[in-house]
């Protein structure tokens, strides 16, 4: 289980996280939704250290991540798996060499390292893909890689930092299916982070959204789908006159 | 003063992680190579000018008033103590220190440096620590060949271009010899080497702001590279000689 506890982040004059807690059950897909900006990607990377919180913590099954030591650290960390916006792909190493860094680290023997980087990037649909350099590769392939190289660890959480930005939206749906299924094969728990509603409707099991450091709502698709909050609406309507109609609806009209 | 704490602290992580012997060990191998073997083309061809230029000078300066066999003993001297460190430093200084820190810095601005992180590695142990170690160990190495292709330079010039024989020259070369001349400028290459190994890997991984970042801590990695050459080529004059 992953929670934030009254997370506070602060970027000089900005304070982006302002009392943000969230609990991330085991074996759920947690969506968090929120504007451009709103400190999404700056808690998910709370998660595996990548940023310390000014005040309050995020625990991972209990551990605060804040204070475990290197090689606390690195443990935590072989045990998530963390997609990045730009797929972060190390663009000196080819396809296989990319998805072998993670497992030789966890000191797999050989043939474990090469089932593992056959079966992740099938499970992607890029069999065939192994020699190539990042460079060569389109960005939703880029993306599918990221996640082959996620996946590849086999990790008990993975973490999605907007997986479909800047995709056409079928390789964003297919991105999106590629996430449902990866949950149903290996059983993670995962947190992504967006603010594409039908990447979020799609794979989530709970949203939660992200306003002014805070997490607004919380609730399953559907409860989020029927909301009555103005200022949720607004968002996953992408209608900005949708908080104003919510407010000025005649009686009997359902808010 | 805030900027000397943050130096003093990557200092002190750098030197933490050179525990993690399974990480960098394997890595240093291709920084040697990199930042040593192909390094060479440039300190080399910079060495032989050197050379053919003090021999030329030496030459000038002394005519009717010190023995000519002294041009050895001033190519000797000069390359050994002062120009081979110092012109190959200046030069590395833009060819590796620029290449570190514009490889790092592209690697944290398109979160390269943070998917390391993710994948359990410590980025000093697996950027750094190679890359400083390489350049320690490489820079004696290509300013030793440089010094000993500089003054065959020099000698070659002076028999050539001077009135002056073979055996003059290495007479000359061989006058004021001490051992210290070598080590001394070998100590120098090693500090170089290590200084503009950790601004370029300093620069790089606290880039910001996308491609325009990477220009400027790169830009910022050559300066202060150049700049702390001469600091320290000054300060080992000072204690050593």
């Amino acid at each position: 289980m992953i929670v934030f506890n009254d997370v506070y982040k602060r970027f000089g004059a900005k304070e982006v996280l302002n009392g943000f807690s969230l609990e991330v059950r085991d074996g759920e897909t947690m969506v968090i939704i929120g504007h451009s900006g709103s400190g999404k990607s700056v808690a998910l990377k709370h998660v595996v250290g990548l940023l310390n919180p000014d005040a309050g913590d995020v625990q991972v099954d209990g551990a605060v991540v804040h204070d475990l030591d290197r090689d606390g650290l690195t443990a935590l960390r072989s045990g998530i798996g963390f997609v990045f916006q730009f797929a972060a792909l190390f663009d000196s190493m080819t396809v296989r060499e990319n998805l072998e860094l993670g497992l030789k680290r966890q000191r797999l023997d050989p043939r474990v390292i090469e089932e593992r980087v056959h079966e992740s990037l099938a499970l992607v649909d890029l069999e065939g893909a192994e020699d190539k350099l990042p460079a060569e590769l389109s960005g939703g392939m880029r993306k599918r890689v990221g996640l082959a190289r996620a996946i590849a660890l086999r990790p008990q959480y993975l973490l999605y930092d907007e997986p479909t930005t800047g995709l056409d939206p079928v390789t964003s749906a297919v991105i999106n299916q590629l996430m449902v299924r990866t949950r149903e094969k290996l059983g993670v728990t995962g947190i992504v982070v967006t603010h594409d509603m039908t990447s979020a409707y799609a794979v989530g099991d709970r949203i939660a959204m992200l306003y002014r450091g805070q997490v607004r709502q919380v609730g399953t698709v559907d409860q989020i789908r029927r909301t009555h909050d103005p200022i949720v609406r607004q968002f996953i309507e992408g209608r900005p006159e949708a908080a104003t109609d919510l407010q000025t609806a005649p009686p009997g009209v359902e808010r | 003063m805030s900027a000397l704490g943050r130096g003093g602290q990557f200092l002190g992580d750098v030197g933490r992680s050179l525990r993690e012997t399974d990480t960098w060990v394997s890595l240093t191998a291709v920084q040697m190579r990199r930042i040593g073997v192909q390094s060479l083309p440039i300190a080399l061809f910079i060495a032989v000018f050197a050379g053919i230029v003090l021999a030329l000078l030496s030459s000038y300066s002394f005519t009717g008033a010190v023995p000519l066999y002294f041009v050895g003993t001033f190519v000797g001297k000069a390359m050994m103590l002062e120009l081979a460190p110092v012109l190959v430093g200046l030069a590395l200084a833009g060819r590796v220190g620029a290449n570190i820190a514009a490889e790092l810095g592209t690697m944290r601005v398109t979160e390269q440096v943070d998917a390391l992180e993710t994948l359990a590695f410590n980025p000093n142990a697996y950027l750094v620590v190679p890359r400083a170690l390489a350049a320690t160990a490489m820079f004696p190495v290509v300013v030793a060949l440089a010094t000993g292709l500089g003054i065959v330079a020099g000698w070659f010039t002076a028999i050539n271009l001077l009135d002056l024989s073979s055996p003059d020259f290495v007479k000359g070369l061989r006058l004021f010899y001490q051992f210290k001349d070598v080590w001394f400028g070998l100590l120098k290459a090693m500090s170089f080497g290590f200084v503009i190994a950790m601004i370029g890997c300093y620069k790089g991984l606290n880039t910001r702001g996308g491609a325009e970042g990477v220009g400027r801590e790169t830009t910022a990695a050559v300066v202060m590279g150049a700049e702390m050459i001469l600091v320290l080529d000054a300060f080992w004059a000072v204690v050593l000689l």
